[in-house]
Parts: C-alpha cells; sequence; structure tokens
C-alpha cells in the first residue's frame, strides 16, 4: 500500500513518514521561499498607502492582504514618473541586445561545433572566459569606452556592451545543442546538393529552434534585469530602464516610494514571465538538448 | 552511370594513417562492397568519394572528372547513412525531394519523381508523414528513396542496414540488390558484415587497417583468400586455423601436428615444397569438414573429442578438440553426439588452406 502511493510521489520511496520529512516538507519550504517575495510585491502594489504606513502593531493592520485594493501606485508610475518610456527603453534595448547576441551566438557556436580550425578549442574556451570576467569589474574599462565613442547616455551604450556577456552565453548554450543534432544530417544535404552555409540555414537551425528559442529568452532576461551597466551609462531620466528608472526615480534620499516601487517591480517582471510560459515547452527542450528524429 | 577510380588514395589524421595506398578501379554499374573490422578505413575511403572527407593524398576519379577539389554537392552522387539522417522537420514526400528542390527542378518533375521512387520502394502511403512517425525499416527505405530520387552517377551507402533488426535487415538486403538491378547505377557499399558483402557485391573489398587486402568476386574471395586474414574473416562460422609441421615421408608431403597429421593434396604440394620441415598454418573451413566413414582413408581423417554441440536446425556446428587444437565443424542436423564422445571427422583434401607463419599470404 504504502509502496503504491509511494510511486505517486515518484522521488522518495518507503513509509509515508518518510515522504512527508523528504519531499513534501523542502518542497513546501522551497514553494513558499520562492513565491513569498512575489505574494509581498502583489500586495503591495495594490495596497493604499493608509494601509502601507500603518504601524505594525496597530489593530486593524493586516500584512499579509489588503481590505482595500487600489490602482493608485500603478497609474502614479505612468502619471508621475516615466515608466512607460522605461518600459520602452527596456524592450528596446533587449530586443536589440538579444537580437546581436543570438545572431553572433549562431554563427560561433555552429563553427565552434562543426568546423575544424586551428585553435578551435582554444577559442570556445576562450570565449567562455570572457563571460566569466564579472559586470561589476567590467564596467569600468567599458566606461571608458563608451565615453570615447560619445555613446553615453543612449540606449546604444546598452545595446553595444549587453552583447559582451550575452555572445558568449549564447555562443555556448547553442554549441552544446549543435553537437547534439547527428552531422549526417548536414553532411547528406551537402551531397543532396546544398552548400555549407544553406544546409546550416535549412537543416540545422530548424532543427535548433528549441535551442535557439532557449538562448534568446535566456538572453532577452539577462538585458531586461541587468542593472549595474543601466546604472553607469544612463542618466537622464527618460533614457533609463525599468530597473534601473524604479530604483533610482522611486528611492529619494532615505525615502521609500513602497507602493509605486513594488507596482514598477511587477509590470517590470510581467513580460519576461508572459514570454517563458509561452515558450516554456520549447524551453525546457532547449536546455536538455533532445532532438527527436 | 559511371566508373570511380582510386589511385594511391591515402587518408591522414593527425596521428592516424586510415587510408593507405587504396588502388581500386569500380566500373560502371557495378556494386562493389568495401567490408572489414570497426576502424579498418572502409568508410573513411567511402567519405573521401563523398567529399565529405579530405583526401590527404591520390586522386579519385568519377565518370571521367577528378574530384578532389568538388565539393559533395557537385560530385553527382547520393549517400545512405547508417542513421537514416532524415531530416526530422520535413515530411516524407520533401526528405525526398530536398535534393531536387537544390537543384532547381522543375515543381511537376520532383512530383513525378518522388512518386516513383515511393512506388519502387513501397512507401506512397507514407509521403505525408515525419521521419519520427516511422519504423526503422520505414526510414531506411526513405533514406534510399532520398538517394534514388536523383539519379545520381554513384550511389554510397555507409553501414545502411546495421540500425535494422536481424530479420528486416535479411529483407532490406534483398530489395537493395533487387533495387540496383532494377537502376544500374554504380554503386559503393561500406558494411562489417561479411554476409552483406558476400550477398550483395558484384565484387567484394576486404579491408584492415587501411590496407586493402583483396579484391575479388564473393566466392573468389571464399575459396581463394589470398591471405590468412582474409580467409578468417570470409564466411561464418570462420575457417579453423591450426599450426602444422611440413614433413615428408613415403614421398608425400604432410601436414603433422600433435592432434592430427593429414597427406598435403597434389595440388597444394609443389608450392608448399619450399616449407619442408618449417611450420605453416593450415586452414579448413568448418563445411569442409564432415563426419568420417568406412571408406576415408587415414591421410586425411582424424580422431577428435566433442567438447560443445550447436544444434542450429538445418545444421549442427561442433567445437571438437584435436589433441591440443579446437576445430569447429558443421555437420548434418542428423548426427547424434554429446559432450566428450569421441569422433573420426574427414576433411575435404582440395580445400584445404596454407598460410605463411610470417607474411601471412597463401601459399
Amino acid at each position: 500500500m504504502a509502496g503504491r502511493a509511494g510511486s505517486g510521489a515518484g522521488m522518495v520511496e518507503g513509509a509515508r513518514w518518510r515522504r512527508w520529512v523528504f519531499f513534501y516538507v523542502p518542497l513546501t519550504f522551497f514553494v513558499v521561499g520562492t513565491l513569498f517575495p512575489f505574494y509581498w510585491m502583489l500586495v503591495t502594489a495594490f495596497r493604499p498607502d493608509g494601509e502601507l504606513y500603518r504601524p505594525w502593531r496597530a489593530v486593524n493592520n493586516t500584512p499579509f492582504w489588503t481590505t482595500q485594493p487600489t490602482v493608485e501606485h500603478v497609474l502614479y508610475l505612468f502619471k508621475q514618473t516615466m515608466f512607460a518610456s522605461w518600459l520602452w527603453n527596456t524592450m528596446f534595448i533587449a530586443l536589440l541586445s538579444t537580437l546581436i547576441a543570438l545572431f553572433c551566438g549562431l554563427l560561433a557556436g555552429y563553427a565552434l561545433a562543426r568546423l575544424r580550425f586551428p585553435l578551435a578549442g582554444g577559442l570556445g574556451t576562450g570565449i567562455f572566459v570572457t563571460y566569466l570576467v564579472p559586470p561589476t569589474l567590467l564596467f569600468i574599462p567599458l566606461a571608458d569606452i563608451i565615453r570615447d565613442f560619445r555613446l553615453g547616455d543612449t540606449p546604444w551604450s546598452l545595446i553595444l556592451t549587453y552583447p559582451t556577456f550575452l555572445i558568449p552565453f549564447c555562443t555556448w548554450l547553442l554549441m552544446g545543442y549543435f553537437k547534439t543534432i547527428p552531422k549526417e544530417l548536414e553532411e547528406c544535404a551537402r551531397i543532396d546538393g546544398a552548400s555549407r552555409v544553406r544546409a546550416m540555414i535549412q537543416i540545422v537551425f530548424p532543427i535548433a529552434t528549441p535551442g535557439i528559442l532557449s538562448a534568446g529568452i535566456f538572453a532577452f532576461t539577462l538585458s531586461w534585469n541587468e542593472f549595474i551597466y543601466a546604472l553607469v551609462f544612463l542618466s537622464s531620466p527618460q533614457q533609463k530602464t525599468v530597473p534601473v528608472g524604479v530604483v533610482s526615480e522611486l528611492i529619494r534620499g532615505d525615502v521609500f516610494f513602497w507602493g509605486p516601487l513594488m507596482a514598477g517591480a511587477l509590470l517590470g517582471s510581467i513580460p519576461v514571465a508572459l514570454i517563458y510560459s509561452f515558450f516554456v515547452e520549447h524551453y525546457v527542450a532547449g536546455l536538455t538538448g533532445a532532438v527527436k528524429g | 552511370m559511371a566508373q570511380v577510380m582510386m589511385k594511391d588514395l591515402n587518408k591522414k589524421y593527425d596521428e592516424v594513417h586510415a587510408v593507405k595506398d587504396v588502388n581500386l578501379h569500380i566500373r560502371d554499374k557495378e556494386f562493389v562492397v568495401l567490408v572489414g573490422p570497426s576502424g579498418c578505413g572502409k568508410s573513411t575511403t567511402l567519405r573521401m568519394v563523398a567529399g565529405l572527407e579530405e583526401i590527404t593524398a591520390g586522386e579519385i576519379t568519377i565518370g571521367d572528372r577528378i574530384v578532389n577539389d568538388l565539393p559533395p554537392k557537385d560530385r553527382d552522387i547520393a549517400m545512405v547513412f547508417q542513421n537514416y539522417a532524415l531530416y526530422p522537420h520535413m515530411t516524407v514526400y520533401d526528405n525526398m525531394a530536398f535534393g531536387l528542390k537544390m537543384r532547381k527542378f522543375p515543381k511537376p518533375e520532383i512530383a513525378k519523381r518522388v512518386q516513383d521512387a515511393a512506388e519502387i520502394l513501397g512507401i506512397q502511403e507514407l509521403l505525408k508523414r515525419k521521419p519520427r512517425q516511422l519504423s526503422g525499416g520505414q526510414r531506411q527505405r526513405v533514406a534510399v528513396g532520398r538517394a534514388i530520387v536523383r539519379h545520381p552517377q554513384v550511389f554510397l551507402f555507409d553501414e545502411p542496414l546495421s540500425n535494422l533488426d536481424a530479420k528486416l535487415r535479411v529483407q532490406m538486403r534483398v530489395e537493395l540488390k533487387r533495387l540496383h538491378e532494377r537502376l544500374e547505377t554504380t554503386a559503393i557499399y561500406v558494411t562489417h558484415d561479411q554476409v552483406e558483402a558476400m550477398t550483395l557485391g558484384d565484387r567484394v573489398v576486404v579491408m584492415k587497417d587501411g590496407w586493402i587486402q583483396q579484391v575479388g568476386e564473393p566466392l573468389e574471395l571464399y575459396g581463394k583468400p589470398a591471405n590468412r586474414f582474409v580467409a578468417g574473416f570470409i564466411g561464418s562460422p570462420a575457417m579453423n586455423f591450426v599450426e602444422v609441421t611440413v614433413a615428408d615421408a613415403n614421398g608425400a608431403l604432410w601436414a603433422d601436428t600433435p592432434g592430427f597429421r593429414v597427406k598435403v593434396p597434389l595440388a597444394s604440394a609443389g608450392r608448399l615444397g619450399p616449407y619442408r620441415g618449417q611450420r605453416v598454418t593450415l586452414g579448413i573451413r568448418p563445411e569442409d569438414l564432415r563426419v568420417a566413414t568406412g571408406s576415408d582413408g587415414a591421410d586425411h581423417s582424424f580422431d577428435t573429442v566433442v567438447e560443445v554441440v550447436e544444434p542450429l536446425g538445418s545444421e549442427i556446428l561442433l567445437d571438437l578438440k584435436a589433441g591440443p587444437n579446437v576445430i569447429v565443424a558443421r555437420v548434418e542436423p542428423t548426427v547424434r553426439v554429446k559432450h566428450s564422445d569421441k569422433m573420426r571427422l574427414a576433411l575435404h583434401p582440395e580445400r584445404v588452406h596454407f598460410f605463411d607463419n610470417k607474411t601471412e599470404l597463401a601459399i
């Protein structure tokens, strides 16, 4: 009986208490720990100021839910701040840098996975090492370059710097994916009459769609959430991205505008959440690298 | 339709010399099988013909063109791969039409050719399916179909049947042979399975360690192996090898070993003469041994003890011990013996092979 029930849980064999101790309890902690901040963000975003700044010990304090939900913080964001521009900036920068990174990553990943050329191995490792240099170090020389090219305070300062960490990432993910595709498929296409480039575009890329999608989604999320470069390279309020704009414009000195802050965070995470939910199946297939032939 | 010539063909990877001085003339419409154990260079040779591997040295001619520097698409060849290599994102129809589309054939012509090929292979019903919805045998047919729609000058097969189960393999083997007789296109076929090689090939090329060991018609390889390797590789169960001393007695040559002593037939005696007193390897196929009868003389029969009995239905394989030597014999299914029975075997004197111990070449 216990055995049959145990197979339902899937992970842990044995007595019922073992399943609770080793499976359900840790899982509950994990789920609550992961989701609670999001819940807190949601509640705060729709909580009126009166409730927000109520003393903790007040009789009518309800910290975990709200009795009078309001959209005043959202309206404040769009009317009193440049949130709409920030959203647009973030979208524009993230999309463009993702496209650049995908284009370079596809070609580089393919070359590293398939072509035999001198120093191929060293080059692959080199690209990976650049990914390991932390942005907190890299922004100092990059700031210099951005200034030299007079790109400071323009979206291009980010569109051109994000690929520095996106391209290595995409290259490695796609290289791994290309390696799972049997090379006979391409060889066959080349015998069938395609050039190498044609075989790559017509045979390899369509098969690699899950990998390309996950690289794209990941790159998009990374640029959407990026903070340090955006903070350093952009200064005027109308140029900022969502992560920087929300933090720099809604925390004034030591005053935190909690309601708009959380509303901004909420709205900022919606596009990413939407993209993930649309492509989640491809995304998982891309990471596990499964080509079904 | 074209002949294929390989002249002093060599392939070297960084450390490995995979193909060594291969010279081969494949005639127009001929079906040639390259066979050998894994790592013998057969696939590499085929891939050089296809243009998928660069040629280190030597020359390949297809038809009357030297193709060394031609990309695969310009060689007018078609290849069938072991893992089928069907394009998973395309339907069967598109898989077969891909090569024709690449060559900008008009649409009606493509449709006609795909239909024709599908009919030949019996896969008309599958044209709209994706490769993942097909069984192994069906995929193999599609892969063959994709090759034949283009009417190439040469077909290349790289172990095309190895991923199929035994029964299907036999069936596809027959189909491939029938197909070749119908299409009359030059074909080069790579396999490690000597049965496939013998049944399919007009001629068979046995390779080992990058060298060609012997080129010949199947029965020629079987009957007159050029060396010990070919003798052991062709035929199943493999030929028995016994080290013997060539002895001179009573005006004849004898092959002498602690297990038995047989008279060298006159045909071989001349060639074996110089080896008098030396050790050579005697080879005898399991099917050239039989249970001795009263009429078999002592000069080509000997005593053995049965070790293992393997009844196969149509025949029985016996593992026998003759002195220190283990010998496999293929006998009639009516023979009733069991472990440790004593048994007298006779060998077919004309079908005994001798090999030089040093060079391993046939004597």
